[in-house]
């Protein structure tokens, strides 16, 4: 498990408008490893993930302060084009987003966009990424029909694969299961073990149990700040915090 | 005390009265033209040109006319049009700017469309000097519809799901990519419908092509844009209240025709509709 952090956080303040939804979060993610964010409603976890892609660029009134690096650059610096950074830090939401298109189109649309165009090397990327999130046997008789005929756990491993096919580094998952069926879920946390050897992944769940199945380490979020951060396995069985201890109790959240 | 049953019945009963009041005029309209008018559709009618000052003949200039105005009236409307929609949804926010050109374009949908006819009269013909042509003429017709194509399409884009542009926009894409790409496809459907009923609407307007566009009678189909065309509008115009002793068969076989012209355009928006909706779940 790697010691290097793939990407990290510095003194990092995000404004919406007036409110300041990030306090100073400074944090972590080693390479190669699953760390999941947890904490109440709206402290902040889905706007700290949402850093770390410049997916709040997106949202009119946002400032930020402080840094975040990837692979010890900033990616707030100005020279740094947004959209390039997203092909390395891929983004998995909530609710599973698949485009109204094919099943081979969805995955086929980050490829194409970089510029891809051959057809063979366009449908070995197909299968690569179907293949690596554990869809390729369920769908591979399908290709060309609608992605939304596929059911909610299928289309979560579908949109995994879209992110697997322009080839990121870091993946960022907000509560990808909170719309899924234990089923699906369990499904979706073993790809989860599975990937960790190829990519860096952070995930943010509502659910104590999936942060401690799936993750190495976790962060601690209450209203915008990072109360506290550990490996996993300590974190659940000795926090160091109160705060931390009664939401992992489930005392309050 | 009537039961709650009763005044639903009464209740539904009631509206569906009035929807068979509210269609009761279209079907009169409809069947009155089919009444008048099918006598004088001939095969002569619809292919050759009026003779005798309008009162023998056929119409087929004015057909030829009218689907060509409807041509150009698309092809200047529908970039400008979905070009703004796109403008003022995907890139433009909200703020004072946009709030303007909204407020333009509501007031633009108000004007009489005589008022758009001495427009392009004015500034195409006179000021620019294009003289009275297709050309100009279609571009009155486009600024006419364009109000309608403009928040249809605006209409669209914003009822699609914003998670699809995150989605795009998280794996790297540009803007534009986006809504090349995701948006425009999904809402292309709706923008074509409100497009195609804006512009069989424009295909029926007088004012805006008589000083622009139209003459009563040429012989002659326009073959460049700069030709003066007969249209079927203008001809209707024309034959009911500056040509004496015209038959009343001929102006209702005329309006049929403009009527089918325009239903067939609408028909088709409907089943571009269906057909992309449908390609869409399979
Ligand atoms: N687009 C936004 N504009 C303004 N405030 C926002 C926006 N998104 C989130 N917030 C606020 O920021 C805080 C953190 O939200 P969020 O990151 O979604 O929390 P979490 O994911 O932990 O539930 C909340 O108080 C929320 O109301
Ligand atoms: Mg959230």
């Amino acid at each position: 498990m790697g010691d290097k952090n793939k990407m990290e956080t510095r003194n990092l303040n995000l404004y919406y408008k007036g409110f300041q939804a990030l306090i100073n979060v400074s944090f972590p993610v080693k390479e190669n490893t699953v760390t999941a964010l947890i904490g109440p409603s709206g402290c902040g976890k889905s706007t700290f993930l949402r850093t770390l892609n410049r997916m709040n660029d997106v949202i009119e009134g946002t400032r930020i302060k402080g840094e975040v690096l990837l692979d010890d650059e900033n990616i707030y610096d100005a020279e740094v084009d947004p959209v390039v950074l997203r092909k390395q830090v891929g983004m998995v939401f909530q609710r599973p987003n698949p485009f109204p298109m094919s099943i081979y189109d969805n995955i086929a649309y980050g490829p194409r966009i970089h510029g891809r165009k051959n057809k063979d090397e366009l449908n070995e990327i197909v299968e690569k990424s179907l293949q690596a999130a554990a869809l390729w046997d369920e769908v591979k008789d399908r290709l060309h029909k609608s992605a939304l005929g596929l059911s909610g756990g299928q289309q979560q491993r579908l949109v995994i694969a879209r992110v697997l096919a322009v080839d990121p580094q870091v993946i960022l998952m907000d509560e990808p299961a909170s719309a899924l069926d234990p089923i699906s879920t369990a499904k979706l946390e073993d790809l989860i073990h599975q990937l960790k050897s190829s990519y860096t992944i952070v995930i943010v769940t509502h659910n104590m149990q999936q942060a401690a199945r799936v993750s190495d380490f976790t962060g601690f979020f209450l209203n915008g700040e990072m109360i506290e951060y550990s490996v996993t396995n300590t974190m659940f069985t000795a926090p160091r915090i109160k705060q931390t201890e009664d939401y992992i109790t489930g005392r309050f959240g | 005390m009537m039961n709650k049953r009763l005044k639903e019945k009464a209740g539904f009963g009631a509206l569906a009265v009035l929807t068979f009041l509210a269609v009761v005029p279209v079907l009169a309209i409809i069947g009155y033209l089919v009444w008048q008018g099918w006598p004088a559709l001939t095969w002569e009618f619809l292919t050759q040109p009026p003779r005798k000052f309008l009162t023998e003949g056929g119409i087929y200039p004015a057909i030829i006319g009218t689907l060509a105005l409807t041509v150009g009236t698309i092809m200047v409307a529908m970039p400008l049009g979905i070009g703004t929609a796109i403008y003022l949804v995907e890139y433009a926010g909200e703020n004072v700017f946009t709030k303007l050109i909204r407020i333009a374009i509501i007031n633009l949908a108000g004007v009489p469309s005589v008022v758009y006819g001495l427009f392009g009269m004015g500034m195409f013909v006179l000021t620019l000097g294009l003289g009275r042509s297709l050309a100009v003429g279609a571009l009155t017709l486009g600024i006419l519809t364009l109000p309608i194509i403009i928040s249809t399409a605006e209409e669209a884009l914003l009822a699609v799901p914003d998670s699809y542009r995150y989605a795009s926009l998280a794996l790297g894409a540009t803007k534009w990519q986006t809504v090349r790409r995701v948006v425009l496809p999904v809402a292309l459907p709706a923008i074509l419908t409100g497009t195609i009923l804006g512009i069989g609407r424009a295909a029926g307007e007088t004012a805006p092509i008589m000083f622009t566009a139209a003459v009563v009678y040429t012989p002659r189909l326009p073959d460049s844009i700069y030709d003066q065309v007969m249209a079927l509008p203008y001809h209707l115009y024309a034959i009911s209240t500056e040509v004496p002793n015209v038959s009343q068969h001929m102006a209702f076989g005329a309006a049929l025709v403009l009527l089918a012209i325009v239903g067939a355009m609408n028909l088709v928006a409907v089943v571009i509709r269906t057909r992309m909706r449908l390609k869409r779940l399979r």
